[in-house]
């Protein structure tokens, strides 16, 4: 053919939006939706099952109990199985990453919950807060740092297991990876790394950006004693 | 309901074949072969990162390090790192998908291997150097003992990941039972892909068991609180 295979960014610049499926704009789109939709039903779930298993704490042992078991089970024989249910669809990935991400914030957002410390409780209790005004006002945002550093750890996670889906064709930037291999090319796997890496980080950045903006009084208070 | 039954039918086929059950494409083979692959890969990470938590969380040197694999870890995806160490090196031996699988299980090993180390309550240091301990006698005989449950936290969570990622990685080539899946993926025999995935799935589960059986008996009692300690 004459010509050698593409340079890294020449091969970028061709991939990048051909119009067609499977363009690398189309999949880190895909990718972005994979990873957010279990984030957010993993704190719309964990939230209110913490919430619960601080007030009912016989309910906290098996519920983390099973979160563990879910936990330790590996994300590609799951896929395979969800397949017969929910066929190959993003909602086979999305479903066993939600249930992940319940997994490591159901003991994030008890943890924080119990941080809050009792002088607090009883304080808010004593101005007459009612127990709603409490949670939400008094006892959320003292979890807040708690639960994010939870979230932090998902969101993270989420986006670079979304690749293992690649395997059942529903991979986002993971598809750049099983196109390497068939194909064996090296520059579909450093832009799916990096790419990848590089939506955790800003990830990791906005959570850690969400925590300053949502505990004020954290640096007040070391701006006081410093 | 349609699902149920076809996973109830698949899984009589894949269990029921008695092919399945001998020669080098035999589940007990493939199941030895996971077991080797995963405890190779946890193995060596073991001996990289608990030596390497031991000296940062005792010394206090290197920390920023441990914070960086953590999250380089977590934020890395296993299947691209697979594929680009086969590309790098070949498919001739088992090492360019054994790297990989031990680079991704050192950071949860070497986090909590740390953190365990560097949570030791001060007082209890001191008070080991004030009996006439050693550095290294303080390290052996006080701080792993009591930074125990947190090592093997980070052991299990590693071979939690060492499995999943044995899985993934018969993509790349690999023995173990991954193949069911991946070859009965790829040849539409969902009887293999239904099986395969099942034995994995079990397969976590008793590692898990086991490691959370390890916990308990290697713990000191005076550590995990099962005996009460004045």
């Amino acid at each position: 053919m004459g010509e050698g295979p593409p340079s890294l960014w020449e091969w970028i610049g061709r991939n990048w939006d051909t119009g067609r499926a499977g363009s690398i704009k189309d999949l880190l789109l895909d990718h972005l939706t994979m990873s957010l939709v279990p984030i957010l039903l993993a704190l719309v779930v964990a939230l209110p099952l913490g919430l619960a298993c601080v007030r009912w704490r016989w309910l906290y042992q098996p519920a983390s109990g099973l979160m563990n078991v879910v936990y330790a089970l590996p994300s590609l024989p799951v896929f395979m199985l969800l397949i017969s249910v929910t066929g190959l669809t993003q909602t086979t990935v999305i479903i066993p990453l939600a249930f992940y991400g319940v997994a490591v914030l159901l003991p994030a957002v008890v943890g924080g919950l119990d941080s809050v410390p009792d002088h607090v409780r009883q304080s808010a209790v004593a101005m007459g807060f009612t127990p709603r005004r409490r949670l939400l006002a008094v006892e959320l945002p003292i979890a807040v740092p708690v639960v994010l550093a939870g979230l932090r750890v998902v969101a993270v996670s989420s986006i670079s297991l979304v690749s293992v889906g690649a395997l059942i064709g529903q991979g986002g930037l993971g598809g750049l990876f099983t196109r390497a291999y068939q194909n064996p090319f090296m520059p579909p796997v450093i832009v799916g790394i990096v790419l990848i890496v590089l939506l955790a980080l800003i990830a990791d950045g906005l959570l850690v950006l969400a925590q300053r903006l949502l505990t004020p009084w954290v640096r007040a208070r070391k701006g006081a004693t410093s | 309901m349609n699902w149920l039954i076809s996973f109830f039918a698949w899984m009589g086929e894949f269990f029921g074949n008695g092919e399945n059950w001998s020669g080098p494409g035999g589940i007990p083979m493939r199941l030895l072969e996971h077991l080797e692959f995963s405890a190779l890969a946890l193995l060596l990470a073991v001996l990289v990162a608990v030596p390497l938590g031991l000296v940062i969380g005792h010394t206090g040197r290197g920390e920023v390090l441990v914070v960086i694999s953590a999250n380089l870890a977590r934020a890395l995806p296993t299947l691209g790192l697979l594929v680009m160490f086969v590309l790098l090196l070949g498919t001739a031996s088992i090492w360019p998908v054994i790297i990989p699988l031990v680079l991704l299980s050192v950071p949860p090993i070497l986090v909590n291997t740390f953190e365990g180390i560097k949570g030791v309550d001060p007082d209890l240091r001191d008070a080991a150097y004030g009996m006439g301990l050693r550095g290294g006698q303080v390290l052996g005989r006080v701080l792993v003992p009591v930074a125990l449950p947190l090592i093997l936290l980070g052991c299990r969570l590693s071979a939690i990941q060492v499995v999943a990622t044995t899985t993934v990685a018969a993509y790349t080539g690999l023995g173990g039972l991954g193949r069911y899946v991946i070859d009965g993926f790829a040849t539409k025999d969902y009887a293999g892909v239904v099986g395969g995935s099942v034995l994995i799935v079990l397969f976590a589960l008793v590692v898990q068991l086991l490691f959370t059986l390890a916990q308990r008996v290697t713990v000191s009692p005076g550590v995990s609180r099962r005996v009460n300690v004045r």
